[in-house]
């Protein structure tokens, strides 16, 4: 019923705005507190400022506000109505309070009205203890109906989109993806189709995403309040309380989004089961692309190299006979230089075949070689490749080692391609 | 960039995009292009030979032939000084060389520009007038500026427009160089170059020279190094005989893959430190597995100078190591070996293992523009853009506000010239390369990303309708493309964000990388890029054999 909900509470409780003057910084009362806030700031706003919270649902601070959802209603002195606080905006001398018994009640009424049409699983849901319908629902006390009205049942995840879960049961039509995409990304994928109880969130003319030129950055699930937009990648890997957040920033290309990587830490290595954008992020925000948000599983990569590996010829043959006998080193594969190895190969050992180390063979055959090239055809023989995808300490290290040990400037990197 | 991305997002009146396909290389500055359009009303101006995505909101898109930059910057200057609309103050307080300029594009009226461009005169005089009237304007451009014979003379190009308008050092405006990897910039920082020290400090000053001796404790190199390319060429002739990469894969990213595998095979010692087993590893005689972003601590700087952390999340896969710990081992071994013999009374003369934070002490010490960037204040959340000269410096937004770091800033004429490799009979058609939204570089870590390997599988390479109905080829047909040095197959894309004459290809993956075409001869003089961005080639429907 939410679509109806929505669209027969805004004509019930169509405003009146009463008229006040215009001051460039306002003062307004907010709940028997004096507040100063700038011209053309919405009540929400100003309140927020002064740190008195008032509930939103279709509100979010980097999208436009549209007041559909009616959660901030406020009572303001001298108005008829109740006045949604995130579309209205502040005046000399206002009065408002936010928790008056009328805003409280429209409140409650609006989530029984959500509820009714909502499916009973939490439990299961994604975004189980990060959800904004389930904290307003704990905060107000507001319990499962006794279901009577009609509800709605949309098959869930009818899209094939590789990194977007769409469950329109969990739609509160609350439209933050609507004005996400068109605000944030600035294309127009999402909207809503059909009236009354028959609204429906749908991607260009009800068409998977991919088809109807979404470009997979996941803006929309970044601002959806419910679980009914989710990230495919993080399904079942773990919810809020399972998770840790380790701020970084994206590997990908030089815009620098910094962007929450959520690890998963029981035992093991941890593993990264989503990235998000974040509110302070200060070149992205929540946004993101592609790439950053849905590319980072390269990092648990089952082909991820984990040895060293040496090509048998310059191993000393004895102890590689030994190492391999004793399964301290291992055949990889005989690769000459054209071909992979092949992993478990079990041919016998030929000059080329790589094989995988413990760490001090290998750095020690690395040493020794560049070690004698360069006394024997000094620094200029040796050249070196940093890399644009490591560190400014990493880069630094390979600058001076280049320079201060092999003693040569043939360092680059491919800054050029 | 010399400005922010958030000055040129929020604050420009206009925005010009040449070479570069925001939305697809720099998708996040991309939807801040595009908001900035639809939000604000910024103008946009859109000058790239491909029909990008961008082109389709512009107010007005330039559809220049590939390789005629100059041409196009220089006839739109023409009208700008015709009509008088450049910033005459400016030029007069902050600038020297205005006169070579005039007489240089006097030349380029916009018939002569539009002869040479292929683009209309009209559009020529209406992009002069959108920048006139809409100041300050913003100029981004990436590789397509770039990666040119003429890659300097490009920028320098770019340069001169912005300030005949007036456009640099105010909030809104600057010449804005998108840069690729997301630690390409602090690479260059950090001395990652063959001619600087880290902060650009050049290793042919005896003054900078000395003051890194004296560091280091040892006796260092004043011969300018080899570029990437030029490294290839040398191992090729037995000249380098060692060669260390680290984090890259030239066998998909270097121009002429056969010549870099054949340089690859010269080598006498090739190491290799990288996350996978990667092409470039198949030539390879030692590899050394190192740890992903989210396995260590450090820096990046991104392309618009700021110095962000980058934190440790996960342990590495197996014994893979931080590089760090890796080049610190291998320095360690060389000392005890005796291959350098530092000064143990030089400062920061010594190998310790140590915490990225201690190494950045070092670069504070050594590098003045980093001199002020410490973890503390990255830690507390400021934002550092360099130089930032010392530790209450807050850092450098916008460059060249006040002054240019020379002074005054010059004009410096530059003349077209046509393209080093030009179409002829055998090879008919242009190819220009790029990369697209849903894969990376050589695509070591996006055709490992299972999503973006989905919706993109396979490589494609944008066909011309004009071409295609020529050729009997269809969308999705396969289509081999050749070069003077080698061929790809892989399936068309039959669309008009090509022009006839024109086609795209990618190298993200191996097989079809389009650097098996390309050419690493043709160097811009100064700058050394290869002229990846135009290449003579010749389509042909594959399957029909005639190679
Ligand atoms: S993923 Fe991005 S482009 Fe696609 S619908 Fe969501 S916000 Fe729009
Ligand atoms: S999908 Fe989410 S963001 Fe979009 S309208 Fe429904 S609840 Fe709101
Ligand atoms: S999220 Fe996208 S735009 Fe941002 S840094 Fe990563 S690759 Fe670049
Ligand atoms: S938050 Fe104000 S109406 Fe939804």
């Amino acid at each position: 019923m939410a679509g109806l909900t929505i669209g027969f509470l805004r004509r019930a409780c169509e405003t009146e705005r009463t008229e006040h003057e215009v001051s460039p910084m306002p003062t307004l009362t907010i709940n028997g507190q004096r507040v100063v806030a700038p011209e053309g700031a919405t009540i929400l706003e100003a309140a927020r400022a002064a740190g008195i919270a008032i509930p939103t649902l279709c509100h979010h601070p980097d999208l436009s506000n549209v007041g559909a959802c009616r959660m901030c209603v406020v009572t303001v002195e001298k108005a008829r109505g109740l006045q949604t606080a995130c579309t209205t905006p502040v005046a000399e001398g206002m009065v408002v309070h936010t928790h008056s018994a009328d805003a409280v009640a429209t409140r409650r009424f609006v989530l029984e009205m959500l509820l009714s049409d909502h499916p009973n699983a939490c439990m299961t849901c994604e975004v189980n203890g990060a959800c904004e319908l389930q904290d307003l629902v704990y905060e107000y006390g507001v319990a499962w109906p006794q279901h009577k009205g009609s509800r709605h049942t949309y098959p869930v995840d009818p899209d094939p989109n590789p990194f977007i879960v769409i469950d329109r049961n969990k739609c509160i039509l609350c439209g933050r993806c609507v004005r996400a995409c068109a605000e944030i990304q600035n294309r127009d994928i999402w909207s809503f189709a059909f009236r009354g109880f028959e609204t429906k969130l749908v991607a260009g003319a009800d068409q998977p995403l991919l088809e109807a030129g979404c470009e997979s950055c996941g803006q929309c699930v970044a601002y959806c309040p419910t679980g009914a937009l989710f990230d495919r990648m993080s399904v079942g890997k773990g919810r809020i309380g399972q998770v840790t957040r380790v701020r970084t920033v994206c590997s990908y290309c030089g815009v620098g989004c910094q962007i929450d990587l959520h690890v998963r830490r029981d035992g093991g290595r941890g593993r990264i089961v989503r990235v998000t954008g974040a509110a302070d992020a200060p070149v992205n925000g929540l946004a993101l692309c592609v790439k950053g948000r849905y590319g980072y599983d390269y990092v648990h990569s089952p082909e991820r190299l984990t040895r060293p590996l040496v090509r048998a010829k310059w191993l000393d043959p004895d102890e590689l006979a030994q190492r391999v006998g004793d399964n301290r080193w291992s055949v990889i594969g005989d690769a000459d230089k054209r071909r992979s190895p092949v992993t478990g190969h079990d041919s016998p050992i030929s000059p080329d075949t790589f094989i995988a180390v413990d760490w001090d063979t290998a750095l020690d055959v690395v040493a020794r070689k560049l070690a004698a090239e360069k006394a024997a055809h000094g620094g200029d023989s040796f050249a070196m490749l940093a890399s644009a995808k490591c560190t400014n300490e990493e880069n630094f290290l390979f600058a001076k080692f280049a320079r201060q040990l092999m003693t040569t400037n043939n360092i680059d990197h491919c800054a050029r391609l | 960039m010399t400005n922010t991305i958030r000055d040129i997002t929020e604050q420009s009146r206009a925005i010009f995009v040449i070479g570069s396909n925001t939305t697809e290389q720099h998708p996040v500055i991309g939807i801040k292009v595009r908001r900035a359009k639809r939000r604000r009303g910024a103008k946009l101006i859109v000058a790239d030979p491909r029909r990008i995505d961008l082109a389709e909101i512009a107010d007005l898109y330039l559809r220049q032939r590939p390789g005629t930059d100059i041409a196009l910057l220089n006839g739109i200057m023409h009208v700008i000084l015709r009509e008088g609309w450049h910033d005459a103050d400016f030029i007069a307080r902050r600038t020297e060389g205005f006169e070579e300029l005039t007489a240089t594009v006097a030349r380029y009226t916009p018939e002569v520009a539009a002869e040479i461009t292929g683009v209309p005169a009209a559009d020529i005089e209406a992009a002069a007038r959108l920048l006139a009237e809409n100041r300050p304007a913003a100029l981004l451009y990436a590789m397509g500026i770039t990666q040119h014979k003429v890659g300097v003379a490009n920028v320098l190009a770019c340069a001169n427009l912005q300030m005949l308008l007036g456009n640099l050092g105010v909030p809104g405006g600057g010449v804005n160089p998108l840069r690729g990897q997301n630690n390409v910039q602090g690479a260059c920082d950090m001395g990652g170059l063959p001619n600087v020290y880290p902060g650009y400090q050049p290793v042919t000053s005896p003054e900078a020279r000395a003051k890194f001796e004296a560091a280091w404790g040892v006796p260092l190199s004043d011969r300018v190094g080899l570029t990437v390319t030029e490294m290839f060429d040398a191992a090729e002739r037995g000249r380098v005989r060692c060669l260390y990469i680290v984090g890259e894969n030239p066998m998909t990213s270097d121009p002429d893959l056969r010549h870099v595998q054949h340089a690859l095979e010269q080598t006498e010692f090739v190491v290799l430190q990288e996350l996978f087993f990667s092409e470039t590893a198949a030539y390879a005689d030692v590899i050394l597995p190192a740890a992903s972003f989210a396995e260590k601590e450090g820096t990046v700087t991104n392309t618009e100078r700021r110095v962000q952390r980058v934190r440790k999340a996960v342990e590495p896969p197996g014994e893979a190591r931080a590089d760090s710990w890796i080049i610190t081992e291998l320095a360690q071994r060389l000392i005890a070996l005796g291959a350098a013999t530092p000064d143990p009374a030089a400062p920061w003369s010594a190998w310790p293992h140590r915490p990225a934070e201690a190494i950045m002490a070092e670069i504070n010490a050594l590098t003045p523009s980093y001199a002020g960037i410490t973890y503390r204040r990255l830690e507390a959340g400021e934002p550092l853009h360099w130089p930032v000269p010392n530790e209450s410096h807050p850092g450098t937004p916008i460059l060249h506000r006040e002054r240019f770091t020379r002074g005054l800033g010059r004009f410096v004429a530059v003349d077209y010239v046509p393209p080093a490799e030009l179409p002829d009979e055998q090879y008919p058609l242009i190819m220009t390369t790029g990369r697209v939204l849903y894969h990376w570089h050589g695509g070591e870590m996006s055709r490992r990303a299972q999503g973006l390997l989905a919706v993109y599988p396979e490589a494609l390479v944008e066909v011309s309708p004009t071409d295609a109905q020529r050729l009997g080829i269809g969308d999705g047909d396969p289509v081999r493309l050749v070069s003077r040095r080698g061929a790809i197959e892989a399936k068309a894309w039959v669309t008009d964000r090509v022009n006839r004459g024109l086609v795209f290809a990618t190298f993200h993956f191996p097989e079809q990388a389009a650097n098996w075409l390309t050419s690493g001869e043709h160097l811009d003089p100064t700058a050394k890029i290869p002229a990846l961005k135009v290449t003579a080639v010749r389509l042909e429907r594959a399957g029909d054999g005639n190679r």
